[in-house]
């Protein structure tokens, strides 16, 4: 196995560059597992740990090195909110929001966020940068649109932030668990409200809908509130897992949707 | 691939073959065993270790990745001269039992207890929260650092 230690964002763009099949390495909080069960093994590995440019977060622009650590301390609600919930303070001090969106599971606790926001992600190469929106970004279970010379190095989030946030996550256990629902809802002061959801499809999700529905509701009413609870989990599209069944997602991404909702009124 | 790194002070070397993590490193390759290896995915916090200042499960640093590093041990806590603090704690307050997670414990406590000398119980309670143990002596744990940290400076 070959190592590359670049210090710097030119160095590491350089060693994709000549290397496009080499394993970038920030956290390690998802890769290592795969190696330890044996089900990876790479042959070459950037290590990303020491590039500082990927660590800096300038107002709306979240470095790819920020680690949950610092999420968790950070000036949005649901971002700090959803931080906490991330494994173990030691998975918080390592893990970091690329390699959220490098992994791209459906259960990643940063999408919904950066998903009910239409965040951009930001990808740099030799050649450039260029920005794909969340969605156009993850495309399908652990399915991304990195080229291989490409290096995920920020989440751009808009200049307009509801103040209005809550984030919430479904799991067998209050702490170090995986979620089997998680949503995230933001509202505006003029009751526009989007609402993003995790684990309950392929890629993270909106429930345009239930959104279009609510927002047009100054004050909702418990039947409105009812109803947009309904629309998302009409909405979803869970599988049966080892972690849950589908139609408990259903029912629970509903409720969570609603509880968080209720949260912002 | 050769790996150099600074271990509980002391300058370390020793080859890796491929990914593997710093927690086979530390044990098969440098002899320090107290780093224990449970579940291999972050989850019980038994292979906690201090890396460049941060408190990290040393089963999800790959050990290439630790080169230039300074990694604390729980086999850099305590020494001949005597036990750790945190150490002596634990034994007085009876809250070892097989003893498996402790050197997790230790080394997580160790940590906060250097950020912050005390912490309240709700600090304690979140910052071991990555700290699994299965006999379960939680309740001794959380008595023996509570009596550690004294005053609350929360």
């Amino acid at each position: 196995m070959e190592v590359i230690h670049p210090r710097t964002l030119d160095e590491a763009l350089a060693a994709l560059a000549e290397h496009p099949d080499a394993t970038p390495l920030a956290g390690g909080t998802d890769l290592m597992v795969e190696v330890n069960f044996g089900r990876l093994r790479p042959e070459r590995v950037v290590t990303l740990r020491r590039v500082e440019a990927l660590q800096e977060w300038d107002g709306r622009r979240l470095g790819a090195g920020v680690t949950w650590r610092r999420m968790e301390a950070g000036p949005w609600p649901a971002l700090s909110q959803l931080a906490r919930t991330v494994g173990s303070p030691q998975i918080r001090n390592a893990g970091t929001i690329g390699g959220n969106l490098g992994t791209a599971s459906p259960a990643g606790d940063g999408l919904p966020f950066l998903a009910a926001l239409d965040a951009e992600v930001e990808l740099s190469s030799r050649a450039g940068r260029r920005t794909l929106r969340w969605d156009e970004f993850i495309t399908g279970v652990k399915q991304i649109q990195r080229r291989p010379e490409e290096l995920i190095t920020a989440a751009l989030l808009p200049d307009r932030i509801p103040s209005r946030q809550a984030f919430g996550k479904v799991g067998v256990r209050s702490a170090m668990v995986i979620s089997t629902v998680s949503a995230c809802v933001l509202r505006e002061e003029d009751g526009s409200t989007r609402v993003a959801l995790g684990a309950v499809a392929p890629t993270p999700m909106r429930a345009r809908r239930a959104e279009a529905m609510i927002s047009a509701e100054s004050r909702p009413s418990e039947a409105a509130r009812a109803e947009f609870a309904r629309l998302v989990s009409e909405e979803v599209r869970p599988i049966d897992d080892h972690r849950s069944t589908a139609a408990y997602r259903r029912h629970a991404a509903g409720v969570l949707a609603r509880r968080l909702l209720e949260r912002l009124l | 691939m050769i790996v150099s790194l600074t271990v509980n002070g002391q300058a370390r070397t020793g080859s890796v073959a491929g990914p593997e993590s710093l927690l086979v490193f530390l044990r098969d390759e440098l002899g320090l065993p107290g780093s224990k290896n449970a579940c291999e995915q972050g989850e019980c916090g038994s292979c906690a270790v201090i890396l460049d200042g941060e408190l990290v499960c040393s089963c999800l640093v790959m050990a290439a990745d630790a080169e230039g590093s300074e990694i604390t041990t729980v086999e850099g806590l305590g020494g001949e001269d005597g036990l750790h603090p945190v150490q002596r704690a634990l034994l007085e307050a009876g809250a070892v039992q097989c003893g498996f997670c402790t050197p997790g414990f230790v080394v997580a406590a160790a940590h906060l207890l250097e950020q912050h000398p005390h912490p309240s119980i709700d600090q304690i309670r979140e910052e071991l929260s990555g700290n699994l143990c299965r006999c379960t002596g939680y309740g001794a744990i959380q008595r023996a650092l509570v009596a550690l940290a004294g005053e609350d400076d929360s």
